[in-house]
């Protein structure tokens, strides 16, 4: 079953008079259960498909489906609902609220998916044990290292028990031992949870662990090819 | 805990020293309000009480066309009967006939029109502050037959002192000529010139007879204990008097019209800076949280990508305002509340402040209204206008695009 299926994706955006092509007529079927890396150079779209896959953005034209809904002919709110319910995100710079401690990061998006009270905090200790956070869940995003911030931000995106997770970017911010650990997680979360991953990427060693590596170019997709995965531990 | 409260309570203290600042302005304005309002209407309580104690009291029974024509020949019949009839209804002791007439009052130098009233002695320092005034010599007493009380402006008018006699002449009651003479007693200063210049009290009896009332007179007058009693009192003698047509039952307001007016206009040029100094904290308000809303664009952007819709950080934003705005509520209505006591006990005055306690008759300290109005209402206000000050921060939330916010520095 495919878990998100992208035809003829164009994007373009302005900048001053210069049009910049993001997407052009990317097409491309992800499988529930994959483990997938986008990889190519800086502005190659990497980042602008992650968006589109996860109705941040909207494609000038074609079409992308998650699951069984059409992201291109929701709206606002529909999409905001898809978003919350069904995809997790990890960002580059962890994005947590830095008020808000490890626990309470991950319960805020539960209260919002209207997790009832009595099970959030527990739901929250879980998950944040299961990314090896277990004895942390009172600690300020400024308490942590950018290893455990990433950590609680992948705690936060799987909170939810989402079908994909979209990560950009990862492990930018990380150094190796810390950006392995990670990678190792999100294997882990795939085979252990079933979960979607798709990541971007310029680092080749977390393409490593990928199944299947689409790059891109310019704005399309100039190979998409199943690998062996293997550890940055292997080099 | 809700966590979004939560968040919302730290959100706050992230920039501490301005929220305080926005809060401290909040607290300043409602202080002030709170001190400004009660302070405004306990003068207003203390200008009706002083006012009406002095001459007209809270409310009086006269002939239905006294008030306009003040004529001598639209009498109340059988006042003093009357009179002790509404005591008895209301049971209140401040209750006193009046008889009033203008003459002419000459010495022996020197004519000047003056009011002639004519009071019951024992009675009429029950309804009115004019004979604790006297200054010089004594007030009416009850075996006092051709006894004067005058005022000081008109005592030096007529150039006349204790134990000078006057002369009298007018119209009687039936039309006929009124002239008799009464010795000074007393000399009244009340501090209102234009009172004093006219003034004159003589015993009811010597005024019936004088100016041939019989048992007739001009006025009931009753003096209540407290302002808000009067619709009731007044609902009280209408009913007594209802067999009367010719009679009409008055209350302050229609007795002193002016005083009404002074009071109305004096609120209409307060409320206006009132509602100056709550525009400018609302500003203050929404200026903070528009600088809160811009420099969290990113943070947001995160949120919409997780999926929180906008009407949800609007609601945190809202649930922002709440909180600091319910800081400046409680803190103001806290510091409000122990300023107006104290100032309820100790009093209050500022320079200039005798030449209007003068003008409306009022002792020289001010005593605010401790009510819940005067405590409640300038914060209060404050509060539903800090709530409306973030709707614009709130509602900017509703344009955002997740990646574009994202970008932001």
């Amino acid at each position: 079953m495919s878990a998100i299926i992208c035809k003829d994706l164009c994007k373009t955006f302005r900048q001053g008079e210069e049009v910049i092509t993001g997407l052009d007529k990317v097409s491309l079927s992800i499988d529930a259960g994959e483990f997938v890396c986008l990889s190519g150079p800086s502005g190659s779209g990497k980042t602008t498909l992650l968006n589109a896959m996860g109705g941040l953005d909207r494609p000038d034209s074609g079409e992308i489906t998650v699951g069984e809904q059409r992201l291109d002919t929701l709206g606002k709110g529909e999409l905001a609902d898809i978003r919350l319910n069904s995809i997790g995100f990890v960002f580059q710079a962890y994005n947590l609220i830095p008020v808000l401690s490890a626990r309470e990061n991950v319960e805020f998006i539960m209260q919002v998916q209207g997790v009832p009270a009595a099970q959030r905090r527990l739901l929250a200790d879980q998950v944040l044990a299961e990314v090896g956070l277990a004895g942390m869940e009172g600690r300020l995003p400024s308490e942590l290292s950018g290893g455990q911030q990433q950590r609680v931000a992948v705690a936060r995106a799987i909170a939810s028990k989402p079908r994909l997770v979209l990560a950009d970017e990862p492990t930018a911010n990380l150094d190796t031992h810390s950006a392995a650990q990670l990678m190792d997680l999100f294997v882990a979360l795939n085979q252990e949870r079933g979960v979607t991953f798709v990541i971007s990427t310029h680092d080749t060693r977390v393409m490593g662990y990928a199944r299947r590596l689409v790059r891109l170019q310019d704005g399309r997709l100039i190979s998409d090819e199943p690998q062996q995965p293997h550890t940055m531990a292997q080099g | 805990m809700n966590v979004t409260w939560l968040l919302a309570w730290r959100n706050l203290w992230r920039h501490g020293r301005r929220t305080w600042l926005t809060v401290g302005a909040m607290v300043f304005c409602n202080l002030l309000l709170v001190f400004m309002i009660s302070l405004q209407l306990g003068s207003y309580q203390m200008m009706i009480n002083n006012s009406l104690a002095m001459v007209s009291g809270h409310l009086q029974v006269q002939h239905g066309d006294f008030m306009a024509d003040q004529r001598m020949r639209d009498t109340v019949p059988a006042v003093v009967a009357l009179s002790d009839s509404v005591r008895a209804a209301l049971g209140v002791d401040a209750v006193a006939a009046r008889g009033q007439a203008f003459a002419l009052a000459s010495s022996d130098d020197r004519s000047f029109g003056v009011l002639l009233t004519g009071v019951q002695p024992t009675l009429e320092p029950q309804v009115s502050s004019f004979p604790g005034l006297v200054n010089r010599g004594r007030y009416l007493r009850a075996d006092d037959r051709d006894a004067i009380v005058i005022g000081a402006v008109l005592a030096r008018n007529l150039q006349v002192d204790l134990g000078g006699e006057l002369t009298f002449l007018g119209s009687g009651r039936d039309g006929s000529f009124a002239a008799g003479i009464a010795t000074v007693v007393g000399i009244v200063d009340t501090g209102i010139a234009d009172l004093d210049r006219v003034v004159a009290q003589v015993p009811l009896t010597w005024f019936q007879d004088v100016f041939t009332m019989g048992d007739h007179g001009h006025a009931v007058v009753v003096r209540l204990p407290e302002l808000d009693t009067v619709p009731a009192a007044v609902s009280t003698v209408q009913g007594l008097v209802a067999d009367n047509d010719s009679l009409r039952v008055l209350d302050w307001e229609a007795l002193q019209p002016g005083l009404r007016q002074a009071i109305q206009s004096d609120m209409a040029s307060n409320w206006f800076m009132y509602a100056v100094l709550i525009v400018l904290v609302a500003f203050s308000v929404l200026n903070t949280q528009l600088m809160s809303v811009l420099e969290r664009t990113r943070e947001f952007g995160v949120m919409l990508a997780l999926g929180m819709g906008p009407g949800r950080l609007a609601r945190l934003v809202a649930m922002e305002t709440l909180l600091m705005a319910a800081l400046g509520l409680g803190l103001g209505l806290f510091f409000g509340a122990l300023l107006i006591w104290y100032l309820s006990v100790a009093g209050f005055t500022y320079p200039g402040m005798e030449e209007m306690a003068a003008r409306f008759n009022m002792g020289d300290r001010m005593y605010p209204e401790v009510s819940l109005l005067a405590l409640a209402w300038g914060p209060t206000t404050v509060f539903v206008f800090t709530l409306v000050a973030a709707i614009y921060p709130a509602l900017r939330l509703f344009r955002l695009e997740p990646v574009a916010a994202m970008r932001a520095a």
